[in-house]
């Protein structure tokens, strides 16, 4: 009998439900529904106007099957597009946030007191419950650096302005199905606006937490990084389990000027399903695409992307300045029954831009995985270069991986280079590792870390440990 | 220190061995040889408890106790060490790191603290010279585009780190050119002590004109067919293998 056989997953740790009063709007999807959101959130004209605008297009629009995902048809008007837990009273700072959701967060790993983390190193936190942002820490902190993070709410009414001048830049509401219904019915999300000549004293980050049954999470994330800047910045999410599908759907901007650099970062692990009947789980259709506007400019994307029913995304960057880069970081990783289609695509504009995609997937159980990507080089791209690596790594035989590149050279002088490989953990190499005294589990360990070894390496430190035990407990019994 | 008796295993439903009995002390070494399919490797493969072979009766003893029950890791931390005949390839692993990590699982067994990568670095620069290995190949995947000589003294290495009491090299000469044959061999030699034991499985006698055996087996259709001194392994070299299972047929 062949140890390479699935026998359960762990189980999934964060699939606890708070018990929290929400202010839940009914299900369902009008223009009442946009205007009551943007009537909810007290918001200024231009808000209500982009809403609108995203709403009445995505009503023409079809969703869209191309991706190698299958699931059954989504019922939009069997969604709450605004849940919010409800506030006590109006918050002036962190001692009024409803300790049951401190509590929340606090079980999640995620502390919202301003404490130093075990690493000294302190950690700006943007915490997001089901719609709204309840917390964000070290605000008045980074203020005085001129930066402004925080919830996007607070941003549409504290700087209108600049929400009002990026937002939409790189995610036009007409981009796709999801990013239109999310321009219409976002409720809340994050805000970041670093300023010229500024490095960013501290990593910022938005952990993303869903918790009312049924209610879609539709979150909005918009950093700038003006020029001379820095910032590196963490995503992380979790999600009870539920037997029903839940719908993620968000839109993250980011925008570099002349000589910026944004490190985006997520270890996401949304609720993946029943293990053994797909039942529940999150599908998460996330569009997130990074401009790299200005000269020398600089954004790279690297996500873990562990959780989810199916996950649906390829964090992009448009090179348009100059010298920008872009940059891709993925490892992927499918068990049971998820199914997993993500890539990037990387618009090369300007010239001498450079991209570099490294892209590993990872399937075990029933699972699908699929890398998909576009280089595209234009006209104008002169000695534009891009480098991509594909990987595959099949755990079992019952799991796919499948790989969709894309190029698109319209410029004489740019230089594509694309790598692929797929492997397989066998039964040999772990028996080597037996026949050396290391245990089954150590062993996937030491061998899914060195196949990730190039995206880990680009994450933050205490993101790369979180993202290597989680991996590890997602394998856990992947071998028996 | 290691007692095998009346073993019989199979593989995929299929008897390979057919009662083996064998008798292995410490400070002995002891050459297997026998013609292609006799199952030489796969005495080596179920005494270290690969998954793919089912042990059917007999027993297999070591230090004075059955370690038919044990998985492959326990067996490997009791201080049984197998040399593979085609060591595979673990990409990414760095090769200092997997060196690592089988010494310090079995630091750990035995109480002992685990090294750091600077402590174990000091070990691996001393083992590497012990065994006349090129320092560059720690730094590469584990075997990742090794040639064979090169798979085979990793090997050696490995034995050189973990110290085993019991070592089975499964035909460590095969694929080697002369040079990396001494190479191995002198290797070998280096790290047999009177307090540790080896099994040599081998088709070929040109390693036991480096490495010389106690004693010389002659496996056939899954049992020992003969055993005597290393003039066996001689007689075998210049008159093949089919004298002696003629004469053991005839026995019969």
């Amino acid at each position: 009998m062949s140890t390479l056989e699935s026998i359960a997953n762990q189980e999934y740790k964060y699939g606890f439900r708070s018990d929290i009063e929400s202010d839940v709007i009914p299900k369902g999807l009008t223009e009442d529904t946009v205007r009551l959101i943007s009537a909810r959130k007290n918001e200024p004209a231009f808000m209500l106007e982009f809403r609108l605008k995203a709403f009445r297009h995505w009503q023409k629009m079809e969703e869209p099957h191309w991706a190698n995902v299958d699931y059954p048809a989504i019922d939009y008007q069997d969604i709450i597009y605004y849940a919010a837990p409800k506030p006590k009273a109006k918050k002036k700072s962190l001692d009024e946030v409803d300790p049951e959701l401190l509590k929340t967060f606090d079980k999640l790993g995620i502390s919202l007191t301003e404490q130093k983390r075990l690493s000294g190193v302190p950690i700006a936190v943007d915490a997001v419950f089901d719609s709204v942002s309840v917390a964000t820490t070290f605000k008045k902190d980074l203020l005085k650096h001129g930066i402004i993070f925080c919830s996007f709410s607070e941003a549409v009414q504290e700087y209108p302005e600049l929400v009002e001048k990026y937002l939409g830049s790189v995610v036009p509401t007409t981009d796709n199905f999801f990013a239109a219904l999310n321009s219409a019915v976002f409720s809340d999300g994050s805000f970041c606006y670093i300023p010229p000549d500024t490095v960013c004293p501290m990593d910022l980050s938005t952990y993303f937490r869903i918790n009312t049954e049924g209610a879609g999470q539709f979150e909005r994330t918009l950093i700038i990084c003006d020029r001379n800047s820095k910032v590196s910045y963490l995503e992380g999410c979790t999600a009870p389990m539920f037997d029903t599908n839940q719908l993620h759907a968000a839109v993250v901007e980011l925008v570099a000027l002349e000589n910026a650099e944004i490190k985006y970062s997520t270890v996401q692990n949304w609720f993946a399903g029943d293990p053994k009947t797909g039942k529940g789980g999150i599908y998460n259709f996330v569009t997130k695409r990074g401009k790299c506007l200005g000269d020398h400019s600089h954004i790279s994307w690297t996500q873990v992307e562990t959780g989810s029913a199916i996950t649906w995304k390829y964090p992009s960057c448009i090179l348009q300045g100059d010298y920008s880069k872009g940059e891709f970081y993925s490892v992927a990783l499918t068990n049971n029954l998820q199914q997993a289609d993500t890539g990037t695509k990387m618009i090369h504009i300007g010239k001498n831009t450079t991209s570099t995609i490294i892209s590993k997937g990872i399937s075990a159980g029933k699972s699908t995985n699929a890398y998909r990507g576009m280089v595209s080089m234009k006209k104008s791209a002169t000695n534009a270069r891009n480098f991509t690596q594909c990987d595959s790594m099949l755990i079992g035989s019952n799991c796919a991986a499948n790989t969709f590149p894309v190029i698109e050279v319209q410029n004489k002088t740019a230089r594509v280079e694309h790598e692929a490989s797929t492997s397989k953990i066998s039964e040999d190499q772990l028996f080597y590792f037996r026949q050396r005294g290391i245990e089954t589990e150590e062993a996937m360990s030491a061998i899914i870390n060195g196949f990730c070894k190039e995206v880990f390496r680009e994450l933050p430190g205490e993101f790369a440990v979180e993202a290597t035990r989680l991996l590890g407990l997602k394998l856990e019994n992947t071998v028996g | 220190m290691l007692e095998i008796r009346d073993l019989h295993a199979c593989r995929d439903e299929k008897e390979i061995l057919k009662g083996i009995n064998l008798s292995v002390k410490s400070g002995e070494i002891h050459a297997i040889m026998g013609p292609n399919g006799s199952g030489k490797s796969t005495l080596a493969k179920v005494v270290v408890g690969h998954p793919a072979y089912t042990v059917t009766s007999g027993d297999i003893l070591y230090q004075g106790k059955s370690i038919l029950e044990e998985n492959p890791e326990q067996r490997a931390l009791d201080g049984i060490f197998m040399a593979f005949q085609y060591p595979v390839e673990i990409p990414g692993v760095n090769n200092a790191n997997f060196l690592r990590l089988a010494y310090n699982a079995k630091r750990t067994f035995q109480g002992q603290e685990e090294l750091d990568p600077l402590e174990f670095d000091d070990l691996l620069q001393e083992k590497l010279k012990l065994v006349e290995m090129d320092p560059s190949f720690i730094n590469r995947s584990v075997n990742e585009g090794f040639s064979g000589g090169e798979k085979k003294k990793n090997e050696i290495l490995q034995m050189a780190i973990l110290e085993p009491q019991l070592s089975i090299l499964d035909e460590t000469d095969s694929g080697l050119d002369i040079d990396a044959l001494r190479e191995v061999a002198n290797g070998v030699n280096k790290l047999m002590q009177p307090d540790r034991a080896m099994i040599l499985v081998t088709h070929y006698q040109r390693l036991l004109n480096y490495v010389q055996p106690d004693f010389v087996h002659v496996l056939s259709a899954g049992r020992i067919v003969k055993s005597g001194g290393k003039d066996l392994a001689l007689e075998l070299e210049d008159r093949g293998y089919d004298w002696v299972i003629d004469q053991q047929t005839a026995e019969v």
